[in-house]
């Protein structure tokens, strides 16, 4: 009995097949609540993952665990106060030479200039610091060299470009060489650094000229004020800690009270990372269910046509009985009727979903990825869909009275 | 002529409860023998057709006894009824009853579908049936784009295919003019001595009863009389 039961699964499905292919445009308008849902849902968080993925790479692109320490609590300080000193050089070296965990730290100045080479000209950001940013941010170059220690101790007056600048100010041209005017100073472009693309805030990582931070210091701020320390941590140790000792350290060096709060901030990349990604999160989960609630009106729209269809089809249900059939099996034939629907709505709805999510995926800049349990489950709840709402609709065709079925005009 | 195939005893079928309550048999006594071809008349109301759906299984009766191969039936249930239509009875109706846009293949198919019956040998089956009924050559088309006549001949075929012990047909004739009328019951005939098939069969035309070995009149939810013609 076992095998003709398959096969009486197999015949039905058939059946269903036939009965959906005799109403083609009905069939049509009957699963389009389950094409957009699932269209919704999966492009939803197809493009949320894509954008998860891109803040991450963003993120590790920066270099592994980057602790960036700045002045003042938070960017969202307000007018009020005094501005919270600058950081010494020698906060750097206490940084160096007594947080263990550390690979490397980096002192960091900053001033905007006008780049100019030959006739062209290009605003940019100058960032004084030392080789050991490079390492930390694990930024490599295309062409050219790295500072030697010699330039950095003597402030020498040389500098790397980023491909941004490279590109405005050298349009098919090799930079290394060349001397490069920095608004009233000149530098000798040693490298050419490699293209790093967008931050996770939008900006341009690759707009900018780096020089050794003595060199900024003297010729461009005039002081010997750091910006920002950037410091990488060794991946094996705890960057919490770190980050725990490393405030402990500053406090006591900038005397800052027991009762009283930091007056600097360190960011951990993968807080911001985390941080970042759980807001995409959040908002993929808010969007996915608010498309969900289509898919649950396709399954109404679905058991509403299947109890028309059970309404029309009355007289063949009553020939189907008369001629032997049990209520299990009229039910079973209704049942996969729906579930067939459903399924080939999902399945629509994933094709769709899948070009949408290329196509948006280009246009918005984050990288398309395929998650193919996205995919299984977004089938799977569809079909699951075509049994809770074709359920009710298939127990009544089974239930009805063979007599007055056939009577049934 | 052997022991009856089909016992009735005292069956009776009411409707309803209370005052509203419509007693349709009050208690029908009926023996129909294996390869009879019996015919039922009778005027509306006289419950004809209430025997005809509890020959059939297709509804219980309210007391009484039905004993179909020696077999007490009527206490079977809902899904054992259909068990039982399946394996052993065969049912032509006067409104042909064939599924719409399904062709008359796949109409005379769908009972061996229940049964379980693999495609190949659903086609042979079917093919058979067909042939019995002389409609080979029309075995592609759908309803639509037969005759009222050939339309019933399917429908003898779909009842036949399986080889049921009766065939119960329920007024066949009742949508077609005399010719096709008399031509089908020449094939109820036909089958009937040929392959020994008990037919059952509601009737309101004498001339059609005259087919039938064995006339039963209803009348008011009784047995009123039985005719036989001699052998």
């Amino acid at each position: 009995m076992r095998g003709a039961g398959t096969r009486l699964l197999a015949t039905t499905a058939l059946l269903a097949i036939r009965a959906i292919r005799r109403h083609v445009l009905r069939s049509f308008l009957t699963v389009l609540g389950i094409v957009i849902g699932v269209f919704a849902v999966v492009t939803m968080v197809t493009l949320g993952k894509g954008a998860t993925q891109s803040v991450h790479d963003q993120v590790s692109g920066l270099g592994a665990n980057l602790l960036t320490v700045l002045p003042g609590n938070g960017p969202g300080r307000g007018g009020g106060g005094e501005a919270p000193p600058p950081f010494k050089p020698e906060d750097v070296t206490a940084i160096r030479g007594q947080i263990g965990g550390v690979t490397a730290v980096a002192a960091q100045a900053q001033a905007s200039e006008t780049a100019v080479y030959n006739a062209a000209n290009w605003s940019t950001t100058v960032n004084g610091t030392s080789d050991a940013y490079l390492d930390a941010q694990n930024w490599k170059l295309t062409a050219g060299r790295r500072f030697s220690a010699d330039e950095e101790e003597s402030g020498k007056s040389v500098c790397l470009v980023g491909s941004t600048v490279a590109r405005n100010l050298y349009p098919g041209q090799q930079p290394v060489g060349t001397t490069l005017r920095l608004g009233s100073i000149s530098c000798t472009v040693i490298g050419v650094l490699a293209t790093r693309g967008q931050g996770g805030f939008g900006q341009d990582n690759d707009d900018t000229v780096i020089m050794p931070i003595k060199a900024v210091q003297r010729r461009l701020t005039g002081s010997r004020d750091i910006r920002a320390i950037v410091v990488a941590a060794d991946p094996a140790y705890d960057s919490a800690a770190i980050q725990l000792s490393i405030a402990e350290l500053l406090r006591q060096r900038r005397n800052i009270q027991g009762g009283k709060l930091d007056d600097f901030t360190i960011f951990d990349s993968r807080q911001i990372a985390d941080t970042l990604s759980g807001v995409t999160g959040v908002l993929t989960a808010i969007v996915s269910a608010v498309a969900a609630i289509s898919l649950l009106v396709g399954g109404i729209g679905i058991m509403n046509i299947m109890l028309v269809s059970v309404t029309e089809r009355t007289r063949e249900i009553g020939i189907r009985l008369a001629i032997g059939a049990v209520g299990r099996e009229v039910m079973l034939q209704f049942l996969v009727e729906a579930v067939v629907l459903s399924c080939i709505g999902g399945l629509i709805g994933l094709v769709l979903a899948f070009f949408a999510s290329l196509g948006l995926s280009a246009m918005l800049g984050v990288p398309f990825v395929f998650d193919p349990l996205t995919n299984i489950i977004a089938f799977a709840f569809s079909g699951l869909i075509g049994v809770v709402f074709g359920y009710f609709p298939a127990r009544r065709a089974a239930s009805l009275n063979p007599i007055d079925a056939l009577r049934h005009e | 002529m052997s022991e009856p195939l089909i016992r009735l005893r005292g069956v009776t079928k009411q409707f309803g409860e209370g005052e509203a309550a419509f007693r349709a048999l009050k208690g029908v006594d009926l023996d129909i023998a294996a390869g009879d071809f019996m015919a039922v008349m009778g005027p509306s109301g006289s419950g004809k057709s209430t025997t005809m759906n509890i020959l059939g299984c297709l509804d219980v009766p309210s007391s009484g006894a039905y004993l179909f191969r020696d077999h007490h039936v009527e206490h079977l249930g809902r899904d054992q009824r259909a068990l039982l239509r399946r394996r052993y009875l065969g049912f032509v109706f006067q409104g042909f009853n064939l599924l719409a846009r399904t062709s008359a293949l796949e109409n005379v198919e769908l009972p061996l579908l229940y049964r379980g019956e693999d495609k190949r040998r659903r086609h042979e089956m079917a093919m058979v049936a067909l042939e019995k009924v002389g409609l080979v050559p029309w075995a592609r088309h759908t309803p639509a784009e037969l005759s009222g006549g050939q339309q019933q001949r399917v429908a003898i075929a779909r009842a036949i295919v399986t080889h049921p012990d009766v065939l119960l047909a329920d007024e066949p004739t009742g949508n077609l003019d005399s010719e096709r009328s008399v031509e089908i019951m020449e094939l109820l005939t036909d089958l009937n001595r040929t392959s020994g098939i008990t037919v059952l069969m509601v009737t309101h035309e004498p001339e059609m009863a005259a087919y039938a070995r064995t006339i039963v009149h209803f009348r008011d939810g009784l047995v009123e009389s039985i005719e036989r013609k001699p052998a």
